[in-house]
């Protein structure tokens, strides 16, 4: 006869309350008392329906109860059946499909240094040499046209300025703004934007202008002078913390159309999570304060180690705790890692892909080539064609097919590959030398942090479950 | 389900599967039944809706007869229809046709 066994899931406990993490479907269910009963039975072993009923009837439950459970976890694979062992399929996406967001590299100048960056740092994978530096304006309108056109049936879709530096090209931002809003009106579509920037040339003009027209807006910055200078430096080595906190303090007062974001690379040496926090929101006044370890060989002196990991997981599971507090008081926290993460575990999202990367989204290099992401764009490596010429199928083909979760033999027996699949391509080509490599060196950090979330979203859907109700629509990206 | 609950979005979208999947007799007696997708599936020997009146009883859904023809013999019916064996010689008859009522002019000749 048949034995029951446990399937795929990641228990956790919030608030007082037991759950499942179910894998792949990514579906949380709280646990009874007979349910959380009958797992624990199962337990490293194997038994029978005779067995379970038998051992559960001892213990005082009712015959049709424990049957109805049993038939109730095993219908939602929380339980399995036999050795039933399903070899993952590959299922790439139907094509063509439509685009969501297109990141424009309106420059890949820059006029800061900072040692760590991906597109001018020791690690740089972009080859721009001979190439345009700036993207003309009649390239800028091509790169429109062509997501309008190749997004059928989105009545959405975005936009998002990047660099090198994003504002010494303002002048191509603000007329393709221009130009981007007519012709998405003409086609009955809605289109929006954003741009990050490091904020060292924002101007009262430009700040107006960004207000006005709604553009979100994600400053990177590193923290307090001393962190942010350590890395963020102009080319004489100045650091770039007194230039840009002014023009950041008027951003965030004159700019209320928009969250305003900051985004933190987090190194070997600035790592002070929570000081950098607090600094950035209260007395910088971002709203949303997002962080990122770097993205380098480990070889680098500010490469963030295993050690280094672990600080920086304690540190963001202290502010997490943080964010819990303001949500079982409906609070708004600007902490947006876990916000992002909270989002997804609602929705319950279970990637195929990692990210939208060559699928949903492309990014475009000043001279038009396109590329998997912004961080591609310029290098060999995931070019996806151009934007005159189109998109490269059979490049884009490849990448989908090698990229897929399924073909991430390491990834098939972890319970975190819903929100991880495998991790970030570009990360995963510095690292390894090719994009569909998972990212092993982040697993611990991944299922850690995971692991974290899922027990903040245990618990606000214990103590405050109308909380969760935010989370409901799912964000555009 | 009475031993689990559905806390995410995704957990109320596999609850509402199972309810469909499995029945449930508790299901008929606690409200309405769950929103199923409608497929309009005809044939002459069974009445179905979709010839008639559509699975909520109105006529706004109701087929189109070209591709609902050639879908029915295909798929659903035994009835004798000039469709390819799709069993054994060409599985991939229909494969560039995503949806019926738009996409029929697609599927593909077959020359045996």
């Amino acid at each position: 006869m048949s034995a029951y066994r446990h399937g795929e899931f990641h228990a956790f406990e919030g608030g007082g309350q037991n759950y499942l993490y179910l894998v792949p479907s990514a579906a949380i269910f709280a646990l009874e008392d007979l349910s959380g009963a009958l797992l624990g039975l199962l337990k490293d072993r194997e038994l029978t329906k005779d067995q379970i009923v038998d051992e559960l009837m001892v213990r005082g439950y009712e015959r049709s109860g424990i049957e109805e459970t049993l038939d109730e976890l095993h219908q939602a694979h929380a339980i399995a059946l036999g050795d039933g062992f399903v070899e993952p399929r590959l299922e790439a996406p139907q094509q063509p499909f439509p685009l969501q967001t297109v990141v424009m590299n309106v420059t890949n100048q820059c006029n800061l240094s900072c040692s760590y960056c991906y597109e001018y740092g020791e690690d740089r994978i972009a080859t721009p040499e001979g190439k345009t530096k700036f993207m003309s304006e009649e390239t800028a309108r091509s790169t429109v046209d062509f997501l309008l056109n190749q997004s059928p049936g989105r009545r959405m879709v975005h936009l998002t300025f990047f660099g090198g530096e994003t504002l010494l090209n303002f002048k191509v931002v603000k007329s393709t703004i221009e130009y981007a809003r007519t012709k998405a009106a003409e086609m009955g579509k809605y289109i929006d934007f954003s741009m990050t920037t490091n904020a060292t040339m924002l101007t009262s003009e430009i700040i107006s202008f960004l207000a006005e027209n709604h553009v979100g807006v994600t400053v990177s910055i590193d923290g307090p002078k001393e962190s942010n200078d350590r890395f963020r430096v102009f080319h004489n080595g100045k650091g770039s913390y007194d230039v840009i906190a002014p023009k950041i303090k008027e951003l965030v007062t004159v700019h209320r159309s928009r969250p305003i974001g900051a985004r933190v690379t987090l190194t070997a040496q600035v790592a002070e999570v929570k000081k950098i926090f607090r600094h950035l929101t209260e007395e910088m006044g971002f709203d949303e304060v997002g962080f990122a370890p770097v993205t380098t060989s480990p070889v680098r002196l500010y490469a963030i180690g295993n050690t280094g990991l672990d600080h920086v997981l304690d540190q963001f599971t202290e502010l997490a705790e943080e964010y819990l507090e303001y949500a079982l008081e409906n609070k708004h926290h600007g902490f947006s890692n876990v916000n992002d993460t909270l989002q997804e575990l609602h929705q319950g999202v279970s990637k195929a892909y990692p990210c939208g990367a060559g699928l949903g989204l492309l990014g475009v290099a000043p001279s038009g080539d396109i590329g998997l992401c912004h961080r591609f764009v310029d290098s060999p490596a995931g070019k996806l064609g151009h934007i005159d010429t189109g998109i490269d199928r059979e490049a884009q083909a490849e990448h989908l097919n090698r990229g897929h979760i399924n073909t991430k033999y390491d990834c098939h027996t972890c319970w975190a590959r819903p929100v991880c699949s495998g991790g970030c391509y570009h990360e995963a080509y510095v690292r390894y030398g090719d994009t569909s490599h998972a990212n092993l060196h982040y697993c611990d950090w991944i299922r850690g942090w995971t692991d974290v979330c899922l027990r903040i979203y245990g618990e606000i859907a214990a103590r405050n479950p109308r909380y969760l109700d935010r989370f409901d629509e799912r964000k555009a990206i | 389900m009475k031993h689990l609950k559905a806390i995410n979005r995704k957990a109320r979208r596999v609850e509402e599967f199972i309810a469909s999947e499995y029945g449930d007799v508790h299901a008929l007696a606690q409200g309405p039944p769950p929103q199923r997708p409608h497929f309009p599936m005809g044939c002459s020997l069974v009445f179905s809706p979709g010839w008639e009146t559509d699975s909520a009883g109105g006529t706004a859904g109701l087929c189109q007869p070209v591709e609902r023809d050639l879908y029915d013999c295909y798929i659903t019916c035994f009835w004798p229809a000039q469709v390819p064996d799709h069993f054994n010689n060409y599985p991939d008859w229909t494969s560039k046709c995503a949806s019926a009522t738009k996409d029929w002019r697609n599927i593909d000749l077959v020359f045996p």
